[in-house]
């Protein structure tokens, strides 16, 4: 045994023990968490106690501030994807008109919200989409034209489907809603979803 | 009744019509409006509600509150509201402003806190007396720097739950408060974002509450905040004052340290 490797030894050996009692410190304070998110909110309206229940996603993105390790994403990316419900009859563009419409409004899902009111998409609430509309938000990237750059092939199209049904099979932990994945939207309010992006006519593409 | 009082009534009445136009201007209304009342704010007479009921006998043990420790001895409000969320020896719990009102109408007024918790916030048909109070404390630590401490092993655990639960993603929509409030110059709508992981944007956040928000014609306090923001979250409702509520609160006050406290504020 020479000097070298045993101070080698040693080192490794206090780093384990500052290591460890950190990682320890660290789970216990997120089981704490988990276990007081659990105990402090209430139902009110048709917002139940139960949402803040994690599923496998939400869970891996909160414990690592939305960069898990790489392995672990792309695992649940894949589990995502391989859950997307797809249209059986194999067509991916409904109106725009009523696309443009759900995407103007930001109701849907909160306690202030009625089970009967209909869902919103929240488009507007993140992206720009017609140039007409100037109160756009900037959380996600401009959709400006985005149907002239994609192009509204088939594949473009079941790409876009894709993407609104689970934003989450493409990158794990985007601030994006599973539209689908999470039924906020129907298949056909999708659909028109993907023609306000796609199709030539939607004002999107204006 | 005063003609400054007079004043004010009216300039409230007409905030509710400003707020009733586009959303597109509002900070250019909102600038429009301070000037308007740069001598007062209509959470001025949430303020002195706020210390009327602090100063008035009440409960089954018909005591006032001006024996309540909010953290600097017995009967202390000035400045004690820029050191909390703090942990209290007598109920071992890390609390904030309105956890600790809470404990003092009930053991110095022998007030029942589930009633005052089953309905804590101001409506246009009912003031709330606890918001009120949080008014009038608050506004004892005006222009007073925030100084929260972590020193004690609760509060720096408060702190560690508090920012998990900032970053705690759920609900239908996969949200989080770091989805709307954890990057830079980000809005929704025509809504400016603050980014509550940068110290600048978490002091300009957290010193202008309570505030009167001129669109809803109320004065409200960061409770209310917490909870309209878990409403846009899609998340279940925080009980009131609730463990979570008061970590998420220490998470964002320590946040704010070094900056003078504003409010009561002033809001769209
Ligand atoms: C869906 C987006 C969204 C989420 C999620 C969200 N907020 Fe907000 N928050 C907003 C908006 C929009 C405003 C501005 C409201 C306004 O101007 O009326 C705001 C305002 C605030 C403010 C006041 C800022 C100021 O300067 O007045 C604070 C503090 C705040 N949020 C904290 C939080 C916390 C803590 C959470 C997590 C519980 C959270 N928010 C979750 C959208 C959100």
């Amino acid at each position: 045994m020479n000097a070298k490797w045993m101070i080698g030894t040693a080192l490794t050996a206090s780093l384990a023990t500052l290591v460890l009692p950190v990682q320890a410190v660290e789970s216990k304070l997120d089981a704490k968490t988990i276990e007081i998110v659990k105990r402090d909110f209430q139902d009110k309206g048709i917002a139940k106690a139960d949402r803040v229940n994690q599923d496998a996603l939400q869970a891996l993105c909160s414990k690592y501030g939305n960069k898990p390790p790489l392995e672990l994403k792309h695992k649940i990316e894949k589990q995502q994807q391989a859950a997307i419900k797809w249209p059986a009859d194999d067509k991916y563009m409904g109106d725009w008109k009523a696309g443009e419409k759900l995407a103007q409004s930001g109701r849907g899902m909160t306690w202030s919200d009625k089970a009967e009111d209909p869902a919103g998409g929240n488009c507007y609430n993140c992206h720009q989409l017609s140039a007409k509309e100037i109160a756009y938000g900037t959380i996600g990237p401009s959709l400006l034209h985005f149907g002239v750059k994609q192009g509204n092939d088939l594949d473009s199209q079941r790409y876009v489907y894709g993407r609104l049904y689970n934003a989450k099979a493409d990158n794990a932990c985007n601030n994006m809603p599973r539209f689908g994945h999470m039924k906020i939207l129907t298949e056909a309010q999708i659909k028109d979803l993907v023609a306000l992006l796609l199709d030539p006519e939607s004002p999107v593409n204006k | 009744m005063n003609t400054k009082i007079i004043l004010l009534l009216a300039l409230a009445a007409n905030g509710a019509a400003i707020a009733a136009e586009t959303e597109v201007s509002d900070s250019d209304r909102i600038a429009q409006y301070r000037e308007m009342i740069s001598d007062g704010n209509p959470a001025d007479f949430d303020e002195m509600r706020g210390e009327e009921l602090w100063k008035t006998a009440a409960g089954p043990k018909m005591a006032t509150l001006e024996k309540c420790d909010l953290g600097k001895g017995a009967g202390v409000v000035k400045g004690a509201y820029a050191e909390l969320p703090r942990f209290f020896k007598d109920t071992g719990r890390v609390q904030d402003l309105e956890s600790r009102l809470l404990t003092c109408m009930s053991t110095l007024q022998g007030l029942n806190t589930e009633e005052i918790t089953a309905q804590p916030f101001a409506t246009e048909k009912k003031p709330s007396d606890i918001s009120s109070l949080t008014t009038y404390v608050t506004g004892q630590s005006k222009g007073i720097k925030m100084a929260v401490s972590v020193k004690h092993p609760k509060e720096k655990e408060a702190y560690e739950i508090g920012r998990r639960i900032f970053n705690y993603r759920a609900g239908p929509y996969d949200f989080a408060c770091s989805t709307c409030h954890g990057a830079s110059n980000q809005r929704i709508r025509m809504q400016d974002l603050p980014n509550l992981k940068v110290q600048k944007d978490a002091q300009g956040a957290y010193i202008s509450w309570p505030a009167y928000r001129v669109s809803q014609g109320l004065t409200r306090s960061f409770q209310w905040r917490l909870n309209d923001c878990f409403r846009q979250q899609r998340f279940p409702e925080p009980k009131f004052a609730s463990e979570a509520t008061v970590d998420l609160t220490m998470y964002l006050a320590v946040s704010a340290n070094g900056a003078a406290f504003a409010g009561p504020g002033l809001k769209r």
